[in-house]
């Protein structure tokens, strides 16, 4: 057997980011301190590249590479397409609050692009090992970058409690992945599905794998009962840490359902759709419910994150493609709300200074009508009132249940997402109606500024447009290799 | 394109004068921003007027229709027209806004580019609600006003508003997502279309007939309000600035009895006709006792509000008793009280402003000091009364005519509004305005500005007109009433 030489050329991408990553890893060696902005723009260069690689790779038709291991394929695109641009936002809004807190090194970048090649991997993913390579990839970067912060007690504890559960989740995942494998006898997730189709549904050893992969899923993804992780970490992580976490992940997180649950165990799908039922419900209920009693903004994000993976889970459940791209319109929606919501979190705060109660965003109006306004429609958005765009994306996911006749968990679903519009309400209430305790102006660099205008402004404006973005969610699912 | 865009001009046209408006920026233009946002709902008021002068009367098909696709993967399509049912409250939207822009004029000093802003944008999705033809087009206009009326309670509204404005928020977006639940469930049945008329052609057995009408109902119910789902309404009403308490009152009520009509009447004619007892018990409720909870209040506001709940019995049960009587007597009486609640949530608000109370002991004897003003109010109140010769008198006739065919006991039930309404607001009108002046704050009263001359005056007009003279305000309802009618006959089963 002669070594099959793969095909780098649908992988540049992911290499494109890689050597990028310890290319500034290595420049930041060299610069001084006062040059240190050449990081910043080198990681923006370098996504705008892959962006452009991938772009390039668009007219290339689906396969695969590396042995089966690594897919190109419309959804692998899209996905990662999204992810370069809210990794983009991300770094835009970071960098003057990094830089106030002195957490404006190299490593922060390097870790940031290769947790956007974990990620990448993850979208590719054709095969357990590369879906696990990807995961970890992530992971790891993101336990660093929580623990960014040395001095702080509370991002200490944050990394630390996401550094453990994260490792008992991965472990999970892999376990459930290996009874798979003692299965099937195979890796790569086309293989296992044909071996799956081959054996009985009710296989009670196959099922027991199966609960381990969704539990790996539901951990990582932070749907309840395996959501302890996510306030701690969201609270105690750098805000720009949270913003990072709280968005492109779970687009990633899309992938690993689509590359696990779709493309290998969709013969299962009986099993696993009462599984995320479950899930889902649960994830509504305590995630809306809990961020009630919240105080801290991030805290109250957080939890709101919770409920919206159980939002998402109800557009996976019905096992459609309709249902897919129903979820995966979701969680980008979900995605450019929470980026724009934890960037407004970072723009009011400021040296010294950390707008992490929801109080701190009291008489916003009074100081700013614009970015009240903003804010106003990033929590319409959650609540997913129309006519923004958070209405369409809760309205796909319902949809897609109805149509498989689920109708009480749609009706469920809206239940909840009424009790979840009280909290965020709160926050417009006390941006409007209260007076304003801080008068402090509000500052930030000009394309702060304008990005995060676009960044809420879009969820208004997309409105006309929004048949072409499910138009291209659904090529997206219905292209999977 | 003028009048093949008529309708689409009718919306975007007050929602981009919100967006001007808004770029007037902070109070230093607070004049700019008052004649642009005068501008804007005149003109919008004037490009309304065509809906009803060029509309035929002889169909009861959909007029100035639009419709192109807006998201084909789920055949939305944005799709307008209006037919005889819509037309008015259209008209009554563009008309009340205009009233709301000149009644602020110089009480709104907080602010006032972001209030204008809230009414225009308000009154373009008002109009796209009662023109949509497309389910999902209906339910993100419906939606989408709860965010400016949030705002309006909230920053110009009472001491006790942001209780008032949460609640509003919450109950309302309760009752509607089960509204959307129905839609998407139709859209399965409606072989993968929102269109409204193909939902009005859509077989349906039986439960789903009842789950569906009750699913609407928990839209519509909690916008008319109709008991016992009204607590809402007296707080947000109370604490709401007077603009906002016009719009209210006189549109957003609306909407929900425009919704039974437009869905609930049509798409489940059956359980429409299987729970038209307990539609009518529920009106009969609203009607006699909320009109008993009115006679013990002490706050104008808060007395107007349950008066217009009660007043909306009337509505439901019209649409209820299913002859053509009772369906026009209730979409006059909508119109008609349009137009007198927000001429008696004005009346209030020029007190108000006097004196920064709505407690009616804290009055008495007004007429002494402001006896335009009072005349004014007296035609308001009497019109309420439904005094012959006055718009609140046809609507109520009507119903009563209509309700006196199917059950002599409707009618009896239903005429003592007659009475009750006479007592409450007679009594109110008593205690503010006539009497001996004892208090100093009473007795430095001054008579209504010309300001103030001018919006009561622009509201009697059509209270009279509409008392003596109906026929313009029927005839243009008939044709699409018979043709509702006979969809409701028309079993589905």
């Amino acid at each position: 057997m002669t070594p099959e030489i793969p095909n780098m050329w649908l992988a540049l991408p992911e290499i494109f980011v890689c050597a990028m990553g310890c290319l500034i890893l290595c420049v930041d060696l060299f610069v001084s301190k006062q040059a240190r902005m050449v990081i910043y723009w080198l990681s923006q260069v370098t996504l705008l590249g892959a962006a452009a690689l991938t772009l390039n790779l668009l007219m290339t038709p689906a396969g695969m590479t590396f042995s089966g291991m690594f897919v190109h394929d419309s959804l692998s695109n899209a996905i990662k397409l999204a992810t370069y641009l809210i990794v983009f936002f991300v770094f835009v809004y970071s960098r003057d609050y990094i830089r106030e807190r002195g957490m404006f090194r190299g490593e922060y970048f390097v870790l940031s692009l290769f947790g956007v090649v974990g990620m990448m991997i993850m979208a590719s993913a054709s095969h357990f090992l590369t879906l696990y390579l990807g995961l970890e990839l992530l992971a790891l970067s993101l336990y660093a970058m929580v623990a960014f912060q040395r001095d702080s007690a509370q991002a200490t504890e944050a990394a630390m409690k996401y550094f453990v559960l994260g490792a008992i989740s991965s472990g999970i995942l892999l376990y459930g992945m290996s009874i798979l494998y003692g299965l099937t006898g195979m890796l790569d997730i086309a293989g296992v599905r044909q071996a799956v189709a081959g054996m009985a549904a009710d296989d009670v050893v196959l099922i027991f794998g199966l609960v381990f992969v969704v539990v790996g899923i539901a951990f990582k993804l932070g749907a309840v009962p395996f959501h302890m992780w996510v306030p701690d970490v969201y609270h105690g992580a750098p805000t720009s840490v949270t913003l990072y976490i709280g968005t492109a992940p779970k687009i990633a997180g899309f992938a690993l359902v689509m590359r696990l649950l779709v493309g290998g165990l969709e013969d299962l799908a009986v099993s696993w759709q009462d599984m995320l039922t479950i899930l889902a419900v649960l994830s509504m209920a305590i995630g809306n419910v809990v961020a009630i009693a919240q105080s801290n903004i991030k805290r109250m994000l957080a939890y709101s994150s919770i409920s919206h993976m159980g939002f998402f889970f109800l557009g996976v459940v019905n096992a459609t493609p309709n249902g897919y791209s129903s979820a995966l319109f979701y969680v980008l929606v979900y995605a450019v709300m929470s980026l724009g919501a934890f960037g407004m979190i970072i723009l009011l705060s400021r040296s010294g200074f950390e707008a992490e109660r929801v109080d701190d965003f009291k008489g916003l109006n009074q100081r700013s009508p614009w970015y009240a306004f903003l804010m106003l429609l990033l929590m319409f958005s959650m609540a997913g009132a129309p006519p923004t765009i958070g209405f369409y994306a809760k309205l796909l996911v319902i949809q897609s249940v109805i149509e498989v006749g689920m109708i009480w968990l749609a009706i469920l679903a809206v239940l909840f997402a009424v009790i979840g519009a009280y909290y965020y309400i709160r926050v417009v209430k006390v941006m409007y109606f209260d007076d304003a305790e801080d008068t402090t102006p509000i500052t930030a660099s000009l394309d702060m500024r304008v990005l995060i205008g676009v960044n809420g402004l879009v969820l208004l404006l997309a409105m006309p447009w929004v048949g072409i973005i499910i138009d291209v969610c659904g090529r997206a699912v219905a292209g999977i290799y | 394109m003028f009048a093949e865009h008529l309708l689409s001009i009718c919306i975007w046209l007050p929602i981009v004068g919100g967006i001007v408006v808004l770029a007037t920026g902070g109070d230093q233009n607070a004049a700019a921003a008052r004649y642009l946002g005068l501008i804007f709902t005149i003109a919008t008021f004037i490009v309304t007027l065509p809906l009803y002068a060029d509309f035929n009367l002889h169909t009861s098909a959909m007029q100035f229709v639009e419709d192109r696709p807006w998201v084909d993967a789920f055949s939305i399509r944005y799709h307008l027209g209006i037919d005889g049912i819509s037309v008015l409250l259209i008209l009554l939207t563009s008309f009340c806004t205009v009233l709301v822009v000149i009644a602020g004029w110089s009480v709104i000093q907080k602010k006032v580019a972001q209030y204008l802003a809230a009414f225009l944008v308000m009154e373009g999705l008002m109009i796209g609600v009662f023109s949509a033809l497309d389910a999902i087009l209906f339910y993100v206009f419906w939606e989408s006003m709860l965010i400016p009326m949030f705002v309006i309670i909230g920053l110009w509204g009472g001491p006790n508003r942001v209780y008032a404005t949460i609640k509003f928020f919450l109950y309302t977006f309760l009752g509607s997502v089960l509204m959307l639940v129905a839609f998407i469930y139709l859209y399965y049945q409606a072989d993968r279309s929102f269109d409204i008329a193909t939902f009005h052609q859509v077989q349906l057995g039986m439960n789903a007939q009842i789950l569906i009408f009750f699913a609407l109902f928990a839209a519509f119910a909690v916008k008319i309000p109709m008991w016992p789902v009204h607590t809402w309404l007296p707080d947000a009403h109370t604490e709401a600035p007077t603009g906002g308490s016009v719009i209210l009152a006189a549109i957003l009520l609306k909407m929900g009895a425009y919704g039974f009509l437009r869905f609930s009447l049509p798409i489940v004619p059956d359980a429409s006709h299987q729970l038209a007892g307990f539609m009518i018990a529920l009106s009969l409720v609203a009607i006699v006792y909320i009109g008993l909870v009115t006679l013990m209040q002490t706050d104008m506001k808060k007395l107007i509000a349950y008066s217009s709940i009660a007043h909306m019995g009337f509505v439901t049960l019209g649409f209820f008793i299913f002859n053509p009587q009772g369906i026009e007597g209730g979409l006059v009486q909508m119109i008609s009280h349009g137009f007198i609640s927000s001429a008696l949530f004005l009346c209030v608000g020029v007190l108000y402003d006097r004196l920064h109370s709505r407690e009616i002991e804290d009055y008495g004897g007004v007429a002494n000091r402001m006896p335009v003003f009072a005349s004014f109010m007296m035609l308001f109140a009497l019109a309420n009364t439904g005094l012959p010769g006055t718009s609140g008198f046809v609507g109520e006739f009507l119903v009563i005519l209509g309700a006196y065919q199917v059950n002599v006991w409707y009618a009896v039930l239903a005429a003592t509004i007659l009475v009750l309404g006479a007592a409450y607001t007679l009594w109110m009108y008593k205690r503010v305005i006539f009497g001996a002046v004892t208090k100093d704050s009473v007795a430095a009263l001054e008579d209504a500005t010309p300001r103030e001359v001018l919006f009561l005056g622009l509201l009697a007009i059509p209270v009279l007109v509409m008392g003596l003279w109906p026929f313009p305000f029927l005839e243009v309802m008939h044709v699409s009433v018979d043709h509702l009618l006979e969809q409701v006959a028309t079993s589905k089963l």
